[in-house]
């Protein structure tokens, strides 16, 4: 045990000795890992190792901590370090020591120098006394810097850029000057110094003799300096011209070619953004615009002189506020001077109280019939411009009034454009809308934007406030957009559920409904979602409450059209279009049909749900046993009926004879016409032969629904048992001898559809299935892509596995230190032991030693006394 | 002390009642009869109060009248036994005592007969106070008979009052159910519910045989409405809240026995159900049979006769029906022959349009789960309900569409339906006959389910996903129907409301109203 113990502290001993690359390049103390692969672009900490320097590390550290606390392991006392700030270790080392340092200077002055008037320290800046550096009075200028630092020597060159080489090249010559002795790269580099220190020097001395000659030259200078003072700078000046060469030709063409035109860059092509800023500046342009020539504002169009422009204009084309008044009154003194302004006071003061004059007088306008078109608009004026309108129209009269007046008196006064001009401009300018809308908040400020003007300027209305909050503008416009597709669509049912209903107004925002929608999906289907929500929801209650439903509302009815319009109705599986669908066919199986008006609303459902399973041509029990059922409501006899009608239709019973015509001859007088969607709301015929032309119109539309659903079904594999009802009441129970021809012959079309479509098909069979492959021998390869990773296993428990695997690995280093330290203990008071023993044995022998002498000594003596 | 002062203010008011009649407090008149005899003549007074026209004045007086007479009956001042006509009494020679209690019971009787009237009272607040002073009498009477105990059989219960009450709340002309249900606290009490029942088959009896057999829909309606507030105990133990105690042969008292009452309660409804109803009353019946008639009956398949008659009415009241004769078919070994074919005849395009689809649906699947069932007959049920399917809503289809697939999967032989190899191309029509009413010339078994095919182009995909499953052999474990009988139409809609994915867009620019969709709306609707 012993002896390993003392090979290695002097295997320590002798590295300790050695440099870190002395270790590193001996191969008995490298232990090179093995690797099993190759991996390129991999690198790996642990590929060499240095046991033995880890090793004597590990050994140096237990003796430094472990053998320090076990040599103080019974002691009380403590070894305490009181240096000031040693272990702390937020203090900066300056001030640590400049602490330290004023300290000991306090503490040698308490004593010592109580009474020292001597001041022994010394100043000092950069380690050089201060009281030296006051002697030295050489003043140096700021501009004459010492020349050494833009200094070249071709030594140092050579130091520097030629590397050893340069020292090498002149080693060689200095070889042989010197003889075979090479110099050593210590005296090298400290003959270098030296040089240069003497370099330095020389130069020190040069300087000084020039100052010295430079001082001495400016004053012979200014004792001379009177006698030069007459002396014109001319000759001077004249010099350079005379010497100023002859310019090369090659410069002059390479001055020319710089001052040449440059290709210019082209503007570039605009984003979006851009393009939506820009509209959105135009259209504030034309409103400003607009708003002066409302105002009465004139001939600026003219060639203006440069307006003044404030410091604070963002040029940015709004120019709303631009110096009206004054043009005002410059234009025109007498009139747009006095009354322009008094109209505008009486806009803020009293505009509400002049309103209903103006509106009369607008009244009496139209009356008049000045202009039909402009006064139409001028109904539909945006309410919160219809005091300036009036305004306007006051205005203008006055205008007129004074215009007489003017004329009378016969005098015209320089205005650039005649009245009737003038006021032509102000009556376009009031017909034109604004050309800049804010985004309403609510469906209140919707409706009163929208709220009185005609369809066409709806749409105007609509698309300018889309363009002025373009979300490209500003942070909070997409949202305010979204919201304004609520707000639309609310809009339209609301004109639809007024009476009579507005569709026309509908039908011409249905563009721009279109474009918000495909602008905005996510908010189009929220908005359509929750609306077919609560219409279903509705009528859910209604059906646990009364037990019967009645038929969706105009307005539900215009939603469903909005939806078949906005979003595919031919997908599998659409978020909007499949409630749709759904909502349409649970109306048509659960309203109970009690009136004309619900089977007109029916009828609209029916073409609505067809139209949504034109392209698909998806099957629609709903929708054919609704058709059955109306078609049923017009059986004469229903006694003996060989088909079954579904709910919401009963077999006999009130309501169930709807579509009889009352008298026979009404027939003859009817035409097929298009029904107005508005007869799904209120229905009004007043008399028989109406109702009966109501009923044969509400046929023929049935029976040419059917006609379509014979076509969209006829490759159906129970079409002969869907249709198998239709044809018993067609053929058996529905004569129709008195309706009109065009009815009959829909019904024979359709009978002959029927009749027409195939019969037999095929039995089922299960779709062909794969056949199962037989089993192989040849080894199932699968392929891994990453490897090395366990794969199969979630984030949990991956993240598991790893703090296991890293808990192991801990431990296992852990158990290894202990059993390391234990070790080292182990071996320590071993070393004690063995140490202090033989430290006995050696007293012990010193002692037997002694003795031995001693009697010896003894016997020695006692023999010689013998 | 109170008595006192109550003498003090009651002669004050003695004094003013010269003045104004009207004024009479019949509380205290009351307690002045109680307290002396001599002032019963006042009883008349109290008496005339009844008949007030201000609802306060009467209720008051209902009031005092109950506290009067059970004072009275407590003190056994009402004459016992068989009762004198009162001009034979005042002839008679009768000593004092007799004459008064004589005079007292004919005022009891006054009083009981103006109580009963008024249930009949246009204000709630009376018909309520009188039901409740009668109920009160009624219990003391009990316990203080006013007949001779020797030979009567009936032992001591005042049977003509119940009966009274209860001819008047049966009313043929007004609506009670406010006053039956205020009732039914009553109904808690045995021995009442016991007499009520045997009441309510009297007066049923009596009051049919008059209407000659008619349907009178007010009364049946309030018949009805006091039974289904029987509330009948299912064992013995649970007797014991009784209104009056029997001292001796409580035993023996028929009120007190389980049996009795469940005999009484099936005569009841027997007699009851015996008439022609109206149809709102059928199915209100059949929707409470199977559980609170039937297992309170002592021999239930008496029933049998009424809902045969049930089950051939057709419609929605068949397929009630077809609950109460399964639990007689279940549990009382009842044979009913052709039921299959009924129930066969019983599948209409509306039995997925009806409240009670998904109770027929549950027994039809019950019924149909037994696997010794013929063939031709599962094949007839597949076959038929596949046909319906076409007029089936959707939410019916995503449960009558795994019904069939379970049908199939029980049967394996009826696998041909949806899987028919065929050496050639051969096509052929369908054999089925929908019009067949028996399952054994309806030729199911030679034809194919073609119905679910054209389902697979259903408009709702959830439907499509469904019927696509004949495509392929069926998995054999059987699908749960129970959690999609209750399937609404709004839960599929809140389904596909509630998917929030990407919208896809129509890409063809809108800019009409009536456009698109093959222009079917436009066609035949305009916009003005």
């Amino acid at each position: 045990m012993v002896k390993p113990q003392q090979k290695r502290s002097v295997a320590d001993k002798v590295r300790k000795s050695k440099t870190s690359a002395d270790i590193k390049n001996n191969p008995f103390e490298v232990k090179i890992n093995r690797k099993k692969f190759e991996v390129l672009g991999r690198k790996t900490k642990h590929d060499v190792g240095l046991p033995g320097v880890s090793r004597s590390k590990a050994i140096n550290k237990r003796k430094e901590t472990l053998l320090k606390e076990h040599k103080n392991k019974h002691k009380a006392n403590k070894f305490i370090d009181r240096r000031f700030g040693e272990y702390d270790t937020k203090m900066a080392p300056e001030d640590k020591i400049l602490q330290r340092f004023s300290m000991e200077r306090q503490r040698l002055h308490d004593k010592k120098d109580l009474f020292n008037l001597n001041e022994e320290e010394e100043l000092t800046h950069y380690g050089q006394s201060l009281a030296e550096m006051e002697k030295f009075n050489d003043l140096m200028d700021s501009d004459s810097e010492p020349e050494e630092k833009g200094l070249l020597s071709a030594e140092l060159t050579a130091s520097h850029f030629g590397g050893g080489g340069g020292l090498l090249r002149r080693k060689s010559g200095e070889d042989k000057g010197e003889g075979p002795r090479a110099k050593s790269r210590q005296e090298l580099i400290e003959e270098l110094i030296h040089k240069s220190k003497q370099q330095k020097r020389e130069r020190q001395v040069q300087k000084e003799e020039t100052f010295e000659l430079t001082e001495k030259l400016d004053k012979d200078w200014k004792s001379i300096q009177t006698l030069l003072a007459n002396k014109t700078p001319k000759a001077q000046r004249e010099d350079p011209q005379q010497d100023k060469p002859k310019l090369d030709e090659y410069d002059v063409m390479v001055r020319e070619l710089g001052f040449e035109m440059k290709a210019q860059p082209s503007e570039k092509l605009k984003t979006p953004e851009e393009l939506a800023r820009e509209e959105r500046q135009r259209l504030q342009r034309l409103e400003a615009d607009r708003l002066r020539r409302m105002r009465g504002d004139v001939g600026e169009s003219a060639p203006k002189a440069p307006v003044h422009l404030s410091a604070d204009d963002l040029n940015d084309g709004f120019i709303l506020d631009k110096d009206d008044k004054t043009a005002l009154a410059y234009k025109d003194g007498k009139w747009l001077s006095g009354e322009g302004e008094d109209a505008g006071d009486e806009g803020d003061d009293e505009g509400e109280g002049e309103e209903d004059e103006s509106g009369e007088e607008e009244e009496e306008e139209e009356g008049e019939g000045d202009d039909g078109g402009d006064d139409d608009d001028d109904a539909e004026e945006d309410d919160s411009h219809s005091d300036l309108d009036s305004e306007q129209e006051s205005g203008g009269e006055e205008e007129n009034e004074e215009e007489e007046e003017e004329d009378e008196g016969g005098t015209t006064p320089g205005v650039s454009l005649s009245e009737e001009e003038v006021k032509a401009q102000q009556e376009a300018a009031k017909a034109e809308l604004p050309y800049t809308f804010a985004a309403p908040e609510n469906y209140g400020e919707f409706q009163a934007l929208l709220q009185g003007h005609s369809p066409d300027h709806q749409c105007v209305i609509l698309a300018r406030t889309q363009k002025c909050n373009h979300q490209s503008l500003a942070v909070g416009n997409k949202l305010k957009l979204q919201k304004l597709f609520g707000f639309l669509l609310e809009y339209m049912g609301d004109l639809a559920s007024s009476s009579p209903p507005e569709l026309t107004t509908i039908d011409k925002l249905i563009p721009q409904l279109y474009d918000m929608g495909q602008m905005f999906p996510g908010a189009a289907s929220k908005a359509l979602r929750s609306a077919l929500a609560d219409g279903s929801h509705a009528m859910e209650e209604e059906l646990e409450g009364a037990g019967r439903a009645a038929f969706p509302a105009l307005d539900m009815l215009v939603y469903l059209k909005v939806v078949a319009l906005l979003f595919p109705t031919s997908d599998y599986r659409h978020p909007v279009t499949t409630p749709a669908l759904l909502f349409i066919c649970q109306s048509l199986s659960k309203c109970a049909v009690t009136s004309l008006q619900d089977v007109t609303s029916g009828l609209v459902l029916c073409c609505l749900a067809l139209e949504y399973v034109s392209l698909s041509k998806r099957f629609l029990p709903e929708l054919l046993n609704f058709l059955c059922g109306i078609l049923h409501l017009a059986v004469p006899d229903k006694t003996s009926i060989g088909y079954s009608v579904v709910p919401p239709f009963r077999p006999a019973g009130k309501h169930s004879d709807l579509l009889l015509l009352s008298s026979p001859q009404s027939s003859s007088t009817w035409t097929n016409h298009t029904l107005p969607l508005a007869m799904t709301q209120h229905l009004e015929l007043t008399d028989h032969l109406h109702r009966d032309h109501h009923r044969m119109t509400c046929l023929s539309t049935c029976l040419d629904l059917l006609k379509h659903c014979c076509l969209l079904y006829k490759d159906s594999h129970s079409f002969t048992a869907v249709f198998q009802p239709i044809q018993t009441l067609l053929s058996k129970h529905l004569p129709l001898q008195t309706h009109p021809e065009v009815l009959q012959e829909l019904k024979t079309e359709i009978l002959a559809a029927i009749e027409s479509a195939p019969r037999s098909h095929n039995p089922l069979v299960f779709e062909k299935q794969k056949p199962i492959p037989l089993r192989m021998f040849t080894p199932k390869i699968v392929e891994v892509l990453d490897y090395g990773k366990r794969r199969g296993n979630t984030k949990e428990q991956k993240e598991s596995e790893r703090t296991k695997h890293k808990y192991k690995k801990e431990f296992k280093g852990a158990l290894r230190e202990i059993r390391k330290d234990n070790r080292f203990m182990a071996r320590e008071k071993l070393q004690e032991t063995m140490s202090r023993d033989s430290e006995r044995k050696r007293k012990v022998k010193e002692l037997f030693g002694s003795l031995g002498t001693q009697e010896g000594e003894w016997k020695a003596l006692r023999r010689r006394k013998k | 002390m109170a008595p006192a002062k109550k003498r003090n203010v009651c002669s004050k008011t003695t004094s003013a009642n010269t003045a104004k009649k009207a004024k009479i407090d019949p509380i205290i008149q009351v307690q002045q009869i109680i307290d002396s005899r001599k002032n019963a003549n006042d009883v008349f007074d109290v008496l005339e109060c009844l008949q007030s026209e201000k609802e306060k004045d009467v209720i008051l007086a209902i009031n005092a009248c109950c506290n009067l007479f059970v004072a009275l009956l407590e003190r056994k001042d009402l004459f016992i036994g068989k009762l004198i006509e009162e001009e034979t009494m005042l002839t008679g020679e009768y000593n004092a005592q007799d004459k008064y209690s004589m005079f007292m019971r004919h005022r009891y009787n006054d009083c009981v007969e103006t109580l009963l009237e008024h249930l009949v009272h246009k204000f709630y607040g009376v018909k309520e106070s009188a039901l409740v002073a009668l109920m009160k009498l009624a219990a003391v009477e009990g316990q203080y008979p006013l007949e001779d105990l020797d030979w009567s059989e009936h032992f001591s219960f005042p049977r003509t009052l119940i009966l009274g009450v209860v001819g008047r709340l049966l009313s043929k002309s007004e609506d009670t159910t406010m006053l039956i249900s205020r009732f039914q606290e009553y109904l808690e009490m045995v021995d009442v519910r016991f007499y009520v029942m045997s009441s309510i088959r009297e007066n049923v009896g009596v009051v049919m045989v008059k209407s000659k057999g008619e349907v009178m829909p007010v009364y049946q309606n309030n018949v009805f409405t006091l039974l289904s507030n029987i509330n009948m105990p299912s064992q013995e133990s649970e007797l014991t809240n009784f209104m009056v105690k029997q001292k001796d042969k409580h035993s023996e008292w028929k009120a007190a026995k389980l049996n009795e009452h469940k005999r009484t309660f099936e005569r009841m409804w027997l007699g009851f159900l015996k008439n022609k109803l109206p149809s709102n009353m059928y199915k209100k019946i059949l929707v409470i049979l199977h559980d609170s008639i039937l297992p309170n009956m002592s021999n239930p398949t008496l029933m049998i006769d009424f809902l045969t008659a049930a089950y051939d009415v057709g419609g929605a009241i068949s397929l009630l029906a077809l609950n109460g004769l399964f639990i007689l078919i279940h549990h009382h070994n009842l044979d009913y022959p052709d039921f299959y074919k009924k129930l066969y005849n019983l599948l209409e395009p509306s039995v997925f349009h009806v409240k009670y689809r998904a109770r027929f649906f549950h027994l039809a699947n019950l019924f149909l789960s037994s696997t010794h069932l013929p063939v031709y007959l599962v094949a007839a049920f597949a076959k038929r309900l596949a046909r319906l399917a076409l007029t089936a809503p959707p939410e019916s289809l995503l449960m009558v569409l795994p019904f069939i697939y379970n049908l199939i999967r029980r049967h394996p032989s009826c696998r041909v339906l949806i899987h028919r190899p065929t050496s050639s191309d051969e096509s052929c029509e369908d054999p089925y006959v929908m019009d067949e009413a028996d399952p054994i010339l309806s030729h199911a078994l030679e034809s194919s389910l073609w119905e679910i095919k054209t389902l697979q182009t259903h408009y709702h995909p959830d439907v499509v996903k469904v019927a696509l499953k004949i495509n392929k052999p069926l998995s054999v474990p059987e699908e749960d129907i129970d959690e999609l009988l209750e399937i609404t139409n709004f839960e599929l809609m809140e389904r596909d409301l509630k998917a929030t994915k990407n919208v896809p867009l129509e890409f063809e620019p809108a800019r009409k109203l009536l456009q698109g969709g093959g222009g079917i709306l436009g066609q035949h609707f305009c916009l003005e």
